[in-house]
């Protein structure tokens, strides 16, 4: 019972983490949370299942054209959702517009795909038991994807700019860095690793509507354990919301393992409004 | 004596015209709860059907108006408290635990506990926490109810409760919920008429402004978790009564996307709005069949479509009266013989002293080792270069922020550091360098809200327009009135704060400051962008202001202002007093004149 925990919480939690560094990415250049990171969790599985299903791609090129798929819908995120609200950040309307969004995705998801969940196929067919490669590979999704924004940010041009701009945007745009350029590309990043997330879950979560509010909720947790902007905390955070989750999933159920995230997550507010690693906070007066 | 004749007449008129703005007021809900009535006589059930879930919707959204609309706190996922209570009633009644009306009033004490427990990030946090924390409220709501299968009946669901006689026909039923949405209007109208409501839309949009007025945040946030969450949990009981059989899928994310919307659609602020929004959101799917698929999907785009092109919603489209253009060469003329009207209190005559404060933001030394003292009836003028921290000090002292060292006492008891909410009780009031003012609240309004802590009664008797409410609101309405004949804006009195000029928000602050009654105020650059003879005006206003007694500190770039009303002056240069004394000391001060007067 131990391995099963130990594998379907390590799987679920590197989804959620990597949701979670779906909404750093998008936050870290527009200080705006987007309510379209779960969406893209769950299209990332409803194009993969669209593209190797019902289109028969093989595999790579299905996983190529997902996450061209979600990066453009991250574009067209940041250009209806975010780029006219960012003059008044301060109204918080951010939240109404990405929501408004989400919704149309979830909703238009809904009618043209199906309500119901649809079967993802094995990829690779490596593995069995709890070594399954729909345990591992979120795992595997997970590092790559950091080990390959760690290479993005340290090593890259495009990436100092990135953290640049996090850093301090008036300082960039005055540096002249192209900064709408640079958010635009953020945002197809950041959908990009939302994709990801829901392809490499996709055999665990199936290419079902319903894991885009599901995603939006279990994502943001990972965030707001670990502190908003923060990649690696929300890496950590997401691992032990899965293996909490699972643990509590074997142990008490299904019922009251939601309820245990909730209350976790609202506990975890109030006593470290902050996250547990921190995260940076404006000045108000 | 002659005054006090002449305020009661004055009141007595205004009563007579309150009481027809009341009616206006009324006229429209009165219009759209008549139609309502007439709907069971001239259509069939069917349409009675679709006005009794109009009229359960609106029960909820009319609490959940106040924590959206009024509050701004961005409740997403209010359809699990709906869900909770269709439960709750359910599960009572059909188990013959207890009878009807008692299942109701549990239902509704689940929803109010629920209501705060969702909202505690709101207390604390970002928006969007609290919008998080409702929506992952709504996922598990539904989640439990499906699982829970001993207690819900899972997937198969379980009968909702049955009305005894007369309510137990399809009319009868509507009737009941048509008084119960009339009841919840009428009760979140007077909320939202009484100073909570004000209260809550200056945290909405003026948060920073509320702490220094002595509004607490998390007191007034929780009192209207509080109600939102019994009122979504009755209309839940109401809800699982009209479905008579309730399974988990009747309450799907949508309908929290209806509540919602509906409130933005309707308006911020408003209860008309939303009220009409509900109306329209829940007939749409009826006019428009072919499109019911699609109905959710549409509601999302009039909400990305209101949020960016009409962010005031259908309130904002039928404010006529603020289209009128306003006078454009309008002055602002003070009257400071009125002032003792306003400021007679009792004065304990004690200093504010700030002891060896210092302050330090990273590595940049704001405030280095301060001491001042501010004195009642005399003004203190606080001087200096950009960055000598002038601001920073007067943000200590109204307790925005908590210095590392040092202490702030006011006649020898302590101010607690840290703490801006417990300032306006020690009767210390300030002005803001940018003003911080609620745009969309009338002038008066915005001055009201400054005599918030001054009302006695509590908000159940607000709820239920009992007498101290009354009292209360006249009170504050008539202080508010003076406040602003003292600065000289009783003329702009009804309109939109956002219309107005940028020198006449300094005034409408200065009125905000007044009606705490201060012993000190503390204006923040209260000079800027006035013009000369604005300037003038003003130096006279804040004089007469210090002779009533009140101590006051000035922080300002216009040297002239400084030197002409300042008792007593000191010159701050990299956090600490370069010099200190009276006008003509400051102005012979070599070190002042070379660094900072010039010449």
């Amino acid at each position: 019972m131990l391995a099963s925990i130990l594998a379907s919480g390590l799987a679920v939690g590197a989804v959620y983490a990597l949701i979670g560094v779906t909404y750093n990415t998008m936050f870290s250049t527009s200080r705006v949370m987007s309510f379209t990171a779960g969406q893209l969790g769950m299209l990332g599985g409803v194009f993969g299942s669209l593209f190797l299903v019902r289109l028969g791609f093989p595999v790579i090129p299905a996983l190529i054209a997902t996450l061209a798929c979600c990066a453009v819908v991250g574009v067209v995120t940041e250009i209806l959702a975010v780029r006219p609200v960012l003059k008044s950040l301060d109204q918080h309307l951010y939240v109404l517009s990405t929501l408004a969004l989400a919704l149309m995705l979830q909703q238009l998801t809904a009618i043209e795909w199906s309500t119901e969940p649809q079967p993802f196929p094995k990829i690779f067919g490596i593995g069995s038991g709890v070594f399954d490669e729909k345990f591992w590979l979120p795992i595997v999704a997970c590092a790559a994807t950091l080990i390959g924004l760690e290479f993005l940010y340290r090593r890259t041009l495009i990436g100092h700019a990135f953290v640049a701009i996090a850093e301090d945007n008036f300082a960039a745009r005055a540096l002249g860095l192209p900064e709408r350029n640079l958010r635009m590309a953020s945002y197809a990043l950041a959908a990009a690793i939302g994709g990801l997330a829901g392809f490499a879950g996709g055999q665990l979560l199936l290419a079902f509507v319903a894991n885009g509010p599901l995603l939006n909720f279990y994502g943001f947790v990972p965030v707001a354990l670990g502190g908003l902007g923060n990649n690696r905390g929300a890496v950590v955070g997401g691992f032990a919301l899965g293996l909490f989750q699972q643990a509590a999933n074997f142990l008490v159920g299904g019922i009251f393992s939601s309820v245990a995230v909730f209350v976790m997550f609202i506990i975890v507010l109030l006593a470290a409004p902050q996250g547990l690693f921190g995260s940076s906070s404006a000045r108000r007066v | 004596m002659k005054a006090d004749t002449r305020n009661a007449s004055i009141a007595a008129h205004e009563s007579e015209g309150s009481w027809r703005t009341t009616a206006m007021h009324a006229l429209p809900f009165v219009t759209v709860f008549g139609f309502a009535a007439i709907v069971p006589m001239v259509t069939n059930d069917y349409w009675a059907l679709i006005a009794t879930r109009a009229a359960i919707y609106w029960l909820l959204v009319s609490g959940l108006n106040l924590v959206v609309g009024f509050a701004g706190q961005l409740a997403i996922g209010y359809v699990a408290l709906l869900t909770l209570g269709a439960y709750t009633t359910s599960v009572l009644v059909s188990g013959n635990v207890m009878p009807l009306f008692a299942a109701f009033g549990v239902a509704a004490v689940f929803g109010a506990v629920f209501g705060v427990v969702v909202g505690l990030p709101a207390l604390r946090l970002r928006t969007f926490y609290f919008a998080m924390s409702t929506l992952g409220f709504a996922t598990i709501v539904t989640q439990i109810a499906l699982a829970w299968q001993s207690v819900t009946g899972g997937g198969i669901g379980i009968a909702g409760p049955e009305f005894p006689a007369p309510f137990n026909t399809t009319t009868g039923f509507f009737y009941f919920c048509l008084g119960c949405a009339v009841l919840g209007t009428w009760m979140t109208a007077n909320v939202a008429h009484s100073r909570f409501g004000r209260a809550l839309i200056a945290i909405r949009d003026a948060e920073v402004a509320t702490e220094s007025l002595g509004i607490s945040k998390p007191r007034m946030l929780v009192a209207i978790f509080v109600l939102a969450g019994a009122f979504a949990a009755f209309a839940g009981g109401l809800f699982a009564t009209l479905q008579t059989y309730i399974t988990p899928d009747a309450f799907s994310f949508d309908l929290s996307v209806l509540f919602f919307i509906a409130i933005l659609i309707g308006g911020r602020g408003s209860i008309l709005g939303p009220l009409l929004g509900t109306v329209i959101l829940t007939l749409l799917p009826e006019f428009a069949a072919p499109l019911a698929a699609w109905s959710t999907f549409l509601y999302a785009v009039l909400l990305l479509a209101v949020v960016l092109v009409a962010p005031g919603g259908i309130a904002a489209l039928l404010d006529f009266k603020n289209r009128r253009p306003l006078q454009t060469n309008r002055a602002i003329i003070p009257r400071p013989a009125l002032l003792p009207d306003i400021l007679s209190r009792e004065r304990a005559g004690a200093n504010i002293a700030l002891r060896g404060i210092t302050l330090s933001f990273g590595a940049v030394r704001a405030i280095d080792g301060l001491d001042l003292d501010i004195a009642p009836g005399r003004i203190h003028g606080l001087i200096g270069p950009n960055g000598s921290g002038k601001t920073t000090t007067l943000n200590v002292i109204s307790g925005y922020y908590a210095p590392q060292s040092g202490t702030v006492s006011l006649g020898g008891t302590a101010l607690e550091p840290g703490r801006p909410e417990t300032r306006a009780e020690h009767g210390i009031a300030r002005t803001f360098q940018t003003p911080r003012i609620v745009g969309e609240a009338s002038v008066l309004q915005n001055v009201m809200v400054g005599g918030t802590i001054a009302g006695q009664g509590t908000l159940v008797e607000s709820l239920l327009a009992l007498p101290r409410h009354r009292r209360d609101e006249r009170m504050l309405e008539d202080a508010a009135k003076l406040a602003l004949r003292v600065v000289g804006l009783e003329s702009l009195a009804p309109v939109r704060a956002d219309r107005l000029q940028h020198s006449e928000l300094r005034f409408l602050e200065i009125a905000r400051a007044l009606m705490l009654r201060p012993q000190f105020l503390m204006l923040d650059e209260p000079a800027a962008g006035l013009s000369v003879d604005e300037i003038a005006r003003l130096g006279e206003l804040i004089r007469e202001i210090s002779r009533q007694g009140v101590g006051v500190l000035l922080v300002e770039h216009h040297a002239d202002l400084i030197f002409d009303i300042c008792d007593q002056i000191t010159v701050l240069n990299l956090g600490r007093t370069l010099a200190a004394g009276t006008p003509s000391e400051i102005r012979q001060h070599k070190e002042v004149v070379s660094a900072y007067l010039g010449g």
